[in-house]
């Protein structure tokens, strides 16, 4: 029997992206996961957590934990929400028994494809120059691909699986893993440096050609969007999940 | 005084100056990749670098002794100082004991720290800092907007108008080499007649007492070797424990800041020269307070290298001044609320929470954690923005009760597709004001798996 996988849509895509959760479910269902959403879900309290309200995100993390922790894998399609499960639960839920389980066994979506699934190789086509944004909660938090200041070999399975799409033609950016500037209620607290920032990013991937912006946030993605629209760039904003589910 | 996010904006209002200086740190911070790069056991330096300062700062009362006995046995003399007054005052006290009227000094945060240079001023002693950049900002009578870089805000243009009108340079001349050349004679005239020299110091070795001034200049050599008197002022966790540790320092230092494999010089000091004085003011200003914190102990481990500013995204768009602290950028964000909570409460906010800085740390300073532990001690010391307070705890209620969090959505979902858009992007909205809001889909993930998806 497949193991059950707990689908964990984090809020935002639940009520802004719903398909980008479309997505995440048809291709785990498409390599044979057996998925359950668990309705009562809500947020992982990042948001509060990130803001430094931790009495909001206690309750909010023991939630969490009832809810996920049954299945015997606990899949995300965002590289930050799962990272607030993984790395900044311990100090309200250290002493559960059942945490570290859940530590172990939460994953990132790709990360899920291309670990315990085995998933090597995508199928199908997508002729489109692609850019990557490396969102730093994924980088940096949770080590899915080797970041730019630390020295060691390159790696990058999100990457790889792109890369295995027919057609895909990944552009090659001046500055691969800079900040996109959303960085939660950072994105409004300091609206100026954020929209900077992320006007600098989309810039990079306009001069680098890329058609298509990808991401394993569509939190990034979401930020990076309302400046591309706003300012009437050619780019089309996809996430990753997406990507692969057009080509089944 | 005005929070970051104001002065940032007002920074990141002149585009084009904010691009030039986000564009010259990002140099900086490439050729840091590039000399790093080169070593294949680098993470294994930032490794041992690391355990070396966290044993120092554990350690540090046994060390400093140590320190304090080796160099007295080579003759120096060695003051402790508790806050930037104490320092101030030992550092006058020196210079008056031996009539001193004119100083040079080599750079040093530490001294900015504790403003010694106004300090002297009103005791009546010219004090001149003879590093160029630090010389540059203080021409303009303003602080180092970066700690090794002090003057990277300036443009060469401004630096040519300042020279013309304090030096008396050719009006209008932006040649690099013709501008330090300038800086250089004038300078040269101080040097020769200053009657002592003051350093910092990057690292004391508590086993030989000695320490070791980086510069690239070479201006804490000359400062120091024409005059008799040496003052060298030092934090507490300037400390390595051997001579034999100073190799894992000096390797990381320089190419963490500029990417060069050394400084142009490291000077070695083991005593004054003969008929010479020399002193060490070793200053607290709540160093051992920090070191006592679980929390903030490893912030202690900087060797201010800068690295954690020129990688900063926000710190490059935002300059060194939007910080107003000595000590700017994710470092500065983390030492700035340690000492006063209140004044730097809006820096640690200052941040996208990216990381980089953990990464690019020689010593493995886990900055953006540190910068999240002070998120919440803010909170808990009252000083979160009413706003913020609400706003979260609103949305931490309704996360607790997932009808509640549909109902809203569905609201949202009723409403938003049908407002004008001034309703929508106002003076309210932060988000709108460069950017769109994402479109409103027909129905949430939830809703289209009630429909759509079949249960096993």
């Amino acid at each position: 029997m497949a193991p059950q996988v707990g689908l964990f849509i984090p809020c935002y895509i639940d009520q802004l992206y719903p398909q980008v959760g479309i997505a995440s479910l048809k291709i785990l269902e498409h390599f044979g996961a057996d998925v359950e959403y668990p309705e009562s879900q809500t947020c992982c309290g990042q948001p509060m957590a990130n803001t430094g309200c931790t009495n909001e995100v206690g309750p909010l993390a023991l939630r969490f934990l009832e809810i996920f922790k049954s299945y015997d894998a606990v899949v995300c399609p965002s590289g930050s929400c799962v990272s607030m499960v993984k790395h900044h639960y311990d100090e309200y839920l250290g002493d559960h028994p059942d945490y570290k389980r859940l530590k172990e066994k939460t994953f990132e979506f790709c990360e899920y494809l291309t670990g315990p699934m085995g998933i090597k190789k995508l199928d199908g086509q997508f002729p489109h120059k692609v850019g990557l944004h490396q969102s730093c909660h994924g980088l940096r938090e949770l080590r899915l691909a080797s970041s730019s200041e630390v020295v060691g070999e390159p790696f990058g399975n999100a990457r790889e699986l792109l890369e295995s799409i027919e057609g895909v033609e990944i552009t090659t950016l001046q500055r691969p893993d800079e900040c996109c500037g959303f960085g939660g209620t950072f994105a409004v607290a300091e609206e100026a440096v954020s929209c900077m920032m992320g006007e600098d990013r989309v810039y990079d991937h306009e001069q680098a050609g890329t058609e298509v912006l990808t991401a394993l946030d569509m939190s990034c993605l979401m930020h990076m969007d309302g400046i591309i629209r706003r300012q009437k760039k050619p780019i089309r904003v996809m996430h990753i999940a997406e990507i692969f589910a057009e080509c089944l | 005084m005005p929070s970051h996010p104001k002065l940032a904006e007002a920074f990141v209002k002149d585009k084009e100056r904010a691009k030039w200086h986000d564009q010259s740190l990002w140099f900086v911070r490439s050729k840091r990749d590039k000399a790093v790069h080169q070593l294949p056991e680098w993470e294994l330096l930032r490794e041992q670098a690391s355990k070396i300062k966290s044993y120092v700062i554990s350690h540090l009362p046994d060390l400093l002794e140590q320190f304090e006995k080796n160099a007295t046995a080579k003759g120096v003399h060695v003051h402790w100082a508790r806050d930037a007054k104490e320092h101030n005052e030992i550092v006058h006290s020196i210079l008056e004991k031996h009539q001193v009227k004119r100083v040079v000094k080599s750079k040093s945060m530490l001294t900015e720290e504790c403003h010694l240079n106004p300090y002297l001023e009103r005791h009546g002693i010219e004090i001149v800092d003879t590093d160029l950049g630090e010389w540059i900002v203080q021409l303009q009578d303003k602080p180092p907007s970066h700690i090794v870089m002090p003057a990277i805000h300036i443009k060469k243009e401004e630096i040519g108008e300042l020279f013309h009108e304090k030096l008396g340079t050719e009006k209008g001349a932006s040649d690099p080499q013709y501008l330090t050349e300038s800086a250089r004679q004038h300078l040269r005239r101080k040097f020769i007649e200053a009657d002592a020299g003051i350093t910092g110091v990057n690292f004391a070795i508590a086993d030989t007492g000695g320490f070791v001034v980086c510069t690239n200049e070479g201006n804490a050599d000359l400062g120091t070797s024409l005059n008799k008197l040496h003052i060298a002022c030092m934090g507490i966790e300037k400390l390595i424990p051997r001579a034999d540790d100073l190799g894992v320092f000096l390797r990381l230092l320089a190419r963490s800041a500029t990417g060069q494999p050394i400084t142009t010089y490291s000077s070695h000091f083991h005593g004054p020269k003969p008929d010479g004085e020399m002193h060490i003011v070793l200053l607290d200003n709540g160093r051992s307070e920090i070191s006592g914190s679980d929390e903030f102990r490893r912030s202690l481990n900087c060797i201010r290298c800068g690295a954690c500013m020129n990688t900063c995204p926000v710190y490059r768009r935002s300059g060194g001044y939007s910080y107003s602290n000595t000590i700017p950028g994710p470092i500065g964000s983390i030492l700035g609320p340690a000492h006063d909570t209140k004044k730097h409460s809006s820096l640690p906010f200052a941040c996208s929470l990216c990381a980089s800085c953990t990464d690019v740390c020689p010593v493995k300073i886990d900055l953006h954690h540190q910068l999240l532990t002070w998120r919440k001690e803010i909170r808990l010391k009252g000083l979160l923005p009413f706003s913020k307070r609400l706003s979260m705890k609103m949305m931490g209620w309704m996360m607790q009760a997932p009808r509640l969090y549909q109902f809203a959505g569905t609201c949202a979902r009723w409403v938003v597709p049908y407002l004008p858009r001034f309703l929508l992007y106002n003076r309210f909205n932060a988000w709108g004001k460069q950017r769109e809001l994402p479109d409103i889909p027909k129905q949430s993930f939830r809703e289209w798996m009630k429909k759509n998806h079949d249960r096993k």
